[in-house]
């Protein structure tokens, strides 16, 4: 896949150099940072969860403050989960902010460092949404886009972490054309697409705006999609490494991730009725449940990705001439 | 203008006008004008009975409370579903129906809930239109009041240790509204707003008694928080004592 080139001419070297918009010199400190900032992301999902899981969600009725102060409360009850919450989303929006200066420093590709604004703006919207939701009694829709816009900016910080990995700072080494309708770029779309819904109807859900119907019968187009989007890679693209990898990580995910759908349902919906509070075997298959939500979506991006970036579509143009080419 | 960009028009109208309905909580309900005067005691009745239960009771639940040390280490059980020999406590028992006609003067005294060792005293109250309830925190942690109305908005205010008791009234009544607390997730009650003062809460006993009404025909409400409602229509004569007697069955 060729890049847009421009030549430059290096102060100190002898030789030019080509400059491509697609590759940057490998920055290992860089990719560690990235690596780093998904995984505190991944811990504020999971600390999110428990805050819904142990239904603490206003444990601390206000916001930005936490009972009118900015001091540190007593991290008991409830607390301890909101506001080890909002800490930790604290944390991770510094290191969002760093990763975003560094990536402007030292990548040289223009299309990440705008992947990079985009996932700082989209971590201070998913702030503020947090503090939306709590001022007003938490709105099923406002805690669900608060659970969406975390996983989104999940699946960004995850995208920048790849993306600045050794094998994708470089020139794409191996394609292959895709021949297939649907193409596989649509199928991967398809994929996080119902990923998304699930993940809307999961969260009205656990947010009391929404039974649980509409998202154990969309678990079975997630079952479909997903596992008719890794068959195909697995068939017909399998010697790709950076395809088949995260196809067979998106089948592994998902099995596990209808498991334990299955038993958060036991522990939740027919056994926790009258739970007196939120039971342990309950608070930690659903949070299992949700995390896994996130890998899983997170998954399914870095698979449309990668598709996007060594399965171009087989398009046929109709040239001037009337003939028809065939062109990749 | 042409008919298409009339149709156009109103439908758009149409819709805005839908849109721009308030959304704001429903008008309260219709007030009474005639001041209700209390029978004399030649004539006042009094409604009684008892509630029982039959069916499985499921054993109740221990309430785990070690995330908060100052909770204290008194074993507590789930009070949701309290049963004594056949008894049903925790009932709420009211007039439904039979003073729509009448307008009450709340009491003067307020309404106390308690939070105490983690829980609240009583699990089930009652309070009057416009009366004030208090909640009081009398543990030495933080609790949280968030009461969940459908009628009226919800609210949830944080309680320090020693803080000053959170006051508060109801202009509009309703029926078992959900209390808990977002620190100690066990911590639940149902408070009842109701327009009269003819109203109960069984004991471990199951039973309730309401006094003091005039003659006349009424629907008395038991409504239990798990156990869902039952009503009977009632008549009674001037000084006459009835019994009425609830019985509910375990839900499949």
């Amino acid at each position: 896949m060729a890049g847009k080139l421009s030549a430059g001419q290096c102060q100190r070297c002898k030789e030019p150099i080509l400059r491509s918009s697609l590759t940057t010199p490998y920055n290992k400190a860089h990719h560690y940072y990235a690596v780093f900032t998904a995984f505190a992301t991944f811990l504020v999902i999971i600390a999110g969860a428990l805050v819904t899981s142990n239904d603490a969600g206003l444990a601390v009725p206000d916001w930005p403050t936490s009972f009118h102060t900015f001091r540190m409360p007593r991290m008991v009850g409830g607390v301890l989960y909101e506001h080890g919450h909002r800490m930790l989303a604290g944390f991770t929006i510094l290191l969002t902010l760093g990763i975003t200066i560094y990536t402007l420093a030292v990548d040289r590709r223009g299309w990440m460092k705008k992947l990079a604004i985009a996932g700082l703006g989209t971590i201070l919207v998913q702030a503020v949404l947090g503090g939306i939701t709590v001022l007003n009694l938490l709105p099923p829709a406002v805690s669900t886009a608060h659970a969406l816009v975390g996983q989104t900016f999940f699946c960004i910080a995850v995208a920048i972490a790849i993306l600045t990995g050794r094998k994708y700072t470089g020139e794409v080494e191996k394609t292959a054309v895709d021949r297939r309708r649907p193409s596989l770029i649509a199928l991967t779309l398809l994929s996080v697409f119902v990923l998304y819904v699930q993940l809307i109807l999961g969260g009205m859900f656990r947010h009391k705006g929404l039974s649980w119907e509409p998202h154990v019968f969309n678990a079975a187009a997630v079952a479909i999609v997903l596992t008719w989007t890794s068959v195909r890679v697995l068939s017909y693209y399998s010697a790709l490494e950076s395809l088949r990898r995260p196809a067979i990580l998106m089948l592994g995910l998902l099995m596990a991730q209808l498991c334990l759908g299955f038993i958060s349902f036991l522990t939740k919906v027919v056994w926790g009725t009258n739970a007196v509070q939120p039971l342990p075997m309950m608070v930690w298959s659903t949070v299992a449940h949700v995390a896994m939500g996130a890998l899983l979506l997170a998954t399914a991006v870095v698979l449309a990705i990668q598709a996007w970036r060594q399965v171009p579509v087989l398009q046929e143009q109709a040239v001037r001439t009337g003939t028809k080419a065939v062109t990749a | 203008m042409n008919r298409f960009a009339r149709v156009t028009l109103l439908v758009g109208l149409s819709c805005f006008s839908f849109s721009c309905k308030s959304k704001d909580a429903p008008p309260v309900a219709h007030r009474a004008t005639k001041p209700f005067t209390p029978p004399d005691a030649a004539t006042a009745s009094t409604i009684s009975g008892t509630i029982t239960f039959s069916g499985g009771i499921p054993s109740p639940q221990k309430i785990e409370m070690s995330q908060d040390p100052a909770c204290g280490s008194t074993i507590n059980l789930d009070p949701s579903l309290i049963v004594n020999n056949g008894d049903l406590a925790n009932v709420f028992v009211y007039v439904k129906e039979g003073l729509e006609d009448f307008s009450f003067t709340p009491p003067a005294r307020p309404v106390t809930i308690a939070q105490k060792d983690c829980r609240y005293e009583p699990h089930i109250a009652a309070a009057m239109v416009d009366q004030t309830v208090e909640f009081d925190n009398e543990d030495d942690t933080t609790h949280n009041v968030h009461m969940m109305p459908r009628e009226i908005r919800q609210w949830n205010e944080s309680q320090m240790p020693g803080a000053a008791p959170i006051e508060k009234k109801f202009d509009r009544p309703e029926i078992m509204i959900p209390v808990k607390c977002n620190q100690h997730p066990w911590m639940r009650m149902n408070l009842s707003v109701v327009p009269h003062p003819f109203f109960a809460v069984t004991g471990k006993d199951g039973k309730f008694s309401i006094a003091g009404l005039p003659p006349g025909t009424y629907t008395i409400a038991a409504v239990h928080e798990r156990l869902g409602e039952h009503d009977t229509k009632v008549t009674v004569s001037p000084r006459e004592s009835k019994i009425v007697d609830f019985h509910f069955k375990s839900t499949p």
